[in-house]
């Protein structure tokens, strides 16, 4: 028997055979508990783990790079890079002397926590190191998928302009740190770098902002010098 | 285009609500989304009928219901509601806001036979 419905559209129960069924569930659930498995692993591990993120082309592996050939000489570094295609960055990154696993997304427009979890397995051991997560170049998608990382670092390069953080807010209101590359740039680019910061703030009133070139090197004892407070405030946590 | 995985994602809960409380036919899918969540309603709608297909919720109407954009504006000691990210506070004009509503993203209900 269907009643139908009253003018309110409520359903009466029992009364007809359409059930409504109440579920509050978090749409990002599995991914959310996957990720979740993922950060327990790299406390477990007292691994740091970063997700690099920023538009394609913003340079994020050559300030890897750079990076991890500097760090490796005092802890074991692993990195995970996700790309639609190729293993064009995960050579460069095995180049250093590295490990690298590299994650194919096909069609996908972001990593997520599983395909993470199951690249880690793939890594060799790194107890008490530094995992960078190289997100696919995509400025919105990567914000919505929690992949077990310490936090976010998003990449922003002085050839994309100063409004980036206004047109892409979800990514840098998730993101702890934001690292402003090609900054050797800025004088021919006219960029300006205070107005790129100010813009981010209004995102993100909390966000850290660094200035780098990933070609000359500037900048990057700072990046250092914040990857080894944030090493220390997590193990303050564990 | 992360809302068709995040179609996907309904349709999961979807089909594992159907195993655990054994319903054949989803006629309602009833969405909870934030302003400043990651989602964009219209977005959804497209590729929820896509991920729909061949599924126990093939043909269900997407019903969303959007929630308010809510924060806390450190500057003048107050909820606000905003319509978006880097909106500033519509009492003082600051931007110093912790969002503390809006980034919902939840199956609510689902109208099933």
């Amino acid at each position: 028997m269907n009643c139908g419905t009253d003018p309110a559209r409520l359903k009466i129960a029992g009364m007809s055979s359409d059930r409504i069924i109440q579920i509050e569930r978090d749409i990002l659930g599995r991914n959310n508990t996957m990720a979740a498995d993922n950060r327990a692993r790299f406390l477990a591990d007292d691994l740091l783990v970063f997700n690099l993120v920023s538009s394609p082309g913003a340079g994020k592996t050559s300030l890897l790079v750079r990076a991890i050939s500097e760090l490796k000489k005092s802890r074991p570094v692993g990195v995970i890079e996700g790309d639609q295609q190729t293993s064009n960055d995960a050579e460069r990154v095995r180049a250093t002397g590295v490990p690298a696993v590299q994650i194919n997304t096909g069609k996908g427009c972001h990593l997520d926590a599983a395909m993470v979890g199951e690249a880690y397995r793939r890594l060799p051991p790194l107890k008490d190191g530094i995992l960078f997560i190289e997100n696919v170049g995509n400025l919105v998608c990567p914000a919505a998928f929690d992949l077990g990382e310490a936090c976010k670092i998003v990449v922003l390069s002085t050839t994309e302009g100063e409004d980036k953080p206004l047109k892409y807010p979800d990514m840098f209101a998730a993101s702890a740190l934001m690292l402003i590359n090609k900054i050797d740039l800025a004088p021919v680019l006219d960029f300006d770098p205070a107005q790129t910061i100010e813009y981010a703030r209004r995102v993100n009133p909390k966000i850290e902002v660094l200035t780098v070139s990933a070609r000359n090197g500037e900048g990057f004892a700072a990046f250092y010098a914040w990857i080894r407070k944030q090493a220390a405030h997590q193990k303050r946590r564990a | 285009m992360h809302e068709m995985a995040l179609c996907q994602g309904i349709i999961e809960i979807v089909e594992e609500e159907a195993r655990r409380r054994s319903f054949s036919k989803v006629r309602t899918v009833c969405l909870e989304i934030g302003a400043l969540s990651h989602a964009a309603p219209e977005a959804m709608k497209f590729c929820f009928e896509a991920a729909a297909a061949q599924t126990i919720a093939d043909g269900a109407v997407l019903e969303i219901e959007k929630l308010p954009g809510l924060a806390w504006c450190m500057a003048c000691s107050r909820s606000v509601e905003i319509g978006q990210r880097a909106e500033p506070c519509p009492c003082c004009g600051s931007y110093q806001l912790h969002v503390t509503a809006g980034e919902e993203m939840r199956v609510k209900q689902l109208e099933v036979d």
